[in-house]
Parts: C-alpha cells; structure tokens; sequence
C-alpha cells in the first residue's frame, strides 16, 4: 500500500464516523480529491482481496472501516458489541414518506400514513435520522423534515440515490398486473433485490 | 394500552372457521384496510365497499379511545363512501366519478410506502451486521410505565409533598393609607401666609413615602380645583407652587 492509503487507513480507523473523500484530502495538504480516491480504491481492494475481517464500505457519502456481517454474530453473542436495534413499522413507514417526499410537512405524512405522526416524528428527530429543513409557505407555516446523513449510515446507504425508484416497486403503482390472487398475497413481499 | 383485540369477523370465511383480526399488528387504518382486502383476495381497484365498510367496523369496535380517533376517521369516509354507491345511477351517465377512486388512490400510495419501509427495514438489518468502530448504540426507548394506585396512595404521596415543603413564605401585606386630607390642610396653611412654596416645603419636616405620595396627589388635587398653580421653570428645577392669583382677593 501506498503511504497515503496508510494515512486513510489510519484516519479510518480512528473515526466514528463515516468520513468524506473531501474530508480525507485535509490529511495531506499535497494530495489531491483524485489521489484520495485512488488510494481509498487500493485500500478497498486491500480489505477485499486480502484475508480480513473487516471491509472498507461507502455510505452515507462517505467511507468506513467495518467489520463484515459474518461475524456478527459471535462479537454479539459474546456482547464486544451490539447491532443497532431493529426500526418499528411505524417508523419505518414515516421515515419512508420522508425519505421520498421530503422536505415534507407533518401534514403529508399523516394523510399518506392515515395515523397522527406527531410522536414518531419527535422519536425519529432525536436519534437524529430527520431533521427539519425548512418551512413551508402558507397557513401557520408548518415545519418540513427531511433526513439526515445518519439515516442514510443507519440504512448502509451511499446516498438517496441508492433508494428504491418507483418503477422498482413490484406492485404499488401496477394496479393492473396480470390477475392473480395467490401472487397478489405474497406481493408485498417481493421486494426488489440488494441495491 | 387495552392489548390486542381480536375479533371475530366469521361471516366472511366460507368455511365457517373464525378469522381473527389483532389490532396492534396494524400500524393505522390503511394497514388494517389493506390487511382486509388481502385476506378477501380484492383487487384495491375494485372494493366492494359495503362489505369492507362492515368489517373495517367490526375490527375497530372494541378499540380503546386514544388509537380510535385515527381508525374512527377512516371508518366514517367508508360510510359516506358505502351510502355515496347506494345512491341510483344510470350506468351510461357520463361524468360519473367513481366515489372509490380517492380510496384507492390512498391504498395504492400506502402500499407503496409500506413495501419502501419494508425494503429500508431490511437494508437497515443487514447494515447492523456492519460493526463500526466506536458505534455507540442508542438508548434502548422505555415506555412509560402505566400509572396504577388507589386514592389512599394518592392521598399519601400528597402529604408527603405538603410535608416536603419548608415553611409556607407568605408575604404580608400592610396597609399604609395615603393621607391626603392632611396634606391638603397642610398645603393650605402655608399658602395662607405666603404666596407660594417649594416642592420640599410642601413635603413637611422629615416625609416618608407615604407623605411624599399624600402631598403629590393633594397638589394634584388642589391643582385640579384650581386652589393654586405648580409651574416648573426648567426641566428638572424645583417646583414652585403658587397659590392661585385669581383667589388672592379673597
């Protein structure tokens, strides 16, 4: 490895946070947003092709050094650490509204979900996966929330993008698929495959 | 909570076993509505709303108040809706909306979102498989414990607070009357054997408060009676209170 990738390396593993290929080029004032990619990819390929137990991963718009799924298991099971717990439906399904209307007002999100959102937003602001981002015009000018960069590292996301689009879905927006009770059961299930 | 409820809904399995509906299970109305379509194998495009109407009713029957409002909500559109297709109509009227097209439209917007959370869901498990480094993970979220006691508990954890609290402060008031009568009568003396006086004359030897405000309202007062004049020659200088030159006569 080059000694920049040993840098990012280093840099990687001493943060708690996933770190941006612009955050990494304030480590060495002579490289360049270019080298840092390059080094990151040999470092990738360091973690990959190498027999290690950790990986190098992009999401939330930047990089970390994780540990692989594998073993997850046997650190849990001899509590070194714990995976983050599992999301409510009802959270998941706000935070989906939001995800993919945002900035979107309390409002929306109520009339797309059919319940009051009130405490499953103010739950969602405080583990910081949605912020508000602004407010919308007209009568008491309601707050409009958007995600943050920690709902895209809770989802393992490199960015919005790396969401579902619409045409992906397999039922929702296909109200005439071709008949089919048995199938029309089991849809809800049948979710597109790993991003 | 009251827990789950289950409700029988035993008219619509053919075969005469109980269909049983949990509640909880349901994250709103269009979850429960979508669960009723499925179990009846109904195309959303194509609800017969009378007899969803009925059951959606029946599920929600022995709810508790607090989850009920948002249940209650859906449950009178599907009413209106249900008496909005009894109405006659002729099938070759054009213009005719179906009612159920605003429905649909929600159930099918719904359905979508419930399949993106389902996908997010399980892209959140498999990130969790990812241990980072210096993960810290989030408080576990307690729920409050519900409240139960009687009212000699009550009672007692009342004297408890009463007899927590240090002596009762309590702030005495005094009545101090202002006496404006004598310091009209005061005022008056003094204008009767000179022409006039100075503020601090007119205060008297040694005033309290309560003189200095009797004496400004009675200057006040006489001043209104037109008994004398209070002229002032400079901002800031000293009154001069002269009595009134129309009355010097008499």
């Amino acid at each position: 490895m080059t000694p920049l990738a040993q840098l990012l390396e280093a840099a990687l593993f001493s943060a708690n946070r996933p770190l941006a290929a612009e955050e990494l080029c304030l480590l060495d004032s002579e490289a360049s947003l270019a080298d840092v990619r390059t080094a990151l990819e040999q470092l990738r390929e360091h973690y990959d092709f190498g027999q290690h137990g950790i990986e190098l991963v992009e999401l939330a718009g930047g990089y970390q050094l994780v540990t692989r799924a594998v073993h997850a298991a046997a650190i849990e099971r001899a509590q070194f650490s714990q995976r983050a717990p599992r999301l409510s439906a009802a959270t998941l399904e706000t935070l989906a509204v939001i995800a993919y209307r945002q900035p979107v007002g309390r409002a929306e999100i109520e009339e797309i979900r059919g319940v009051s959102a009130g405490g499953v937003l103010r739950t969602l602001q405080e583990r910081g996966l949605i912020e508000v981002v602004g407010r919308a015009e007209g009568l008491g000018r309601p707050l409009l929330y958007g995600t943050t960069p920690l709902f895209l590292e809770l989802l393992g996301l490199r960015d919005l993008a790396d969401l579902p689009k619409a045409e992906e879905l397999s039922i929702a927006l296909h109200p005439h698929a071709p008949e089919d009770s048995e199938h029309a059961a089991e849809a809800e299930v049948a979710i597109p495959a790993e991003s | 909570m009251t827990g789950s409820i289950t409700i029988p809904l035993t008219d619509m399995a053919e075969d005469g076993s109980a269909f049983v509906v949990e509640l909880d299970q349901f994250t709103g109305p269009l979850d429960l509505l979508l669960h009723l379509l499925r179990e009846e194998r109904i195309e959303i495009a194509d609800i017969p709303i009378a007899r969803i109407a009925d059951q959606f009713l029946a599920a929600i029957h022995q709810l508790g108040l607090n989850q009920a409002a948002d249940y209650l909500d859906m449950a009178s559109r599907l009413v209106r809706l249900k008496a909005q297709l009894l109405l006659p109509r002729h099938s070759d009227e054009e213009g005719w909306e179906d009612p159920r097209a605003e429905l649909v439209r929600r159930l099918l917007e719904y359905q979508q979102i419930k399949e993106i959370a389902l996908w997010m869901g399980r892209a959140a498990e498999r990130r969790a498989l990812n241990l980072a480094r210096g993960y810290l993970p989030p408080p576990p979220e307690l729920p409050p414990l519900p409240l139960t006691l009687d009212m000699l508990q009550l009672l007692s954890a009342v004297e408890r607070v009463i007899a927590g609290i240090p002596s009762p402060v309590l702030h005495k008031v005094v009545a101090r009357p202002l006496d404006v009568e004598s310091a009209v009568r005061r005022i008056e003396s003094i204008l009767s054997v000179q022409e006039g006086c100075t503020w601090v004359e007119a205060l008297g030897p040694a005033p309290t408060i309560v003189d200095v405000l009797s004496t400004l309202l009675a200057l006040l007062e006489m001043a209104r009676r037109g008994a004398l004049t209070v002229t002032q020659p400079a901002p800031f200088a000293p009154l001069w209170i002269a009595r009134d030159p129309s009355r010097t006569a008499a």
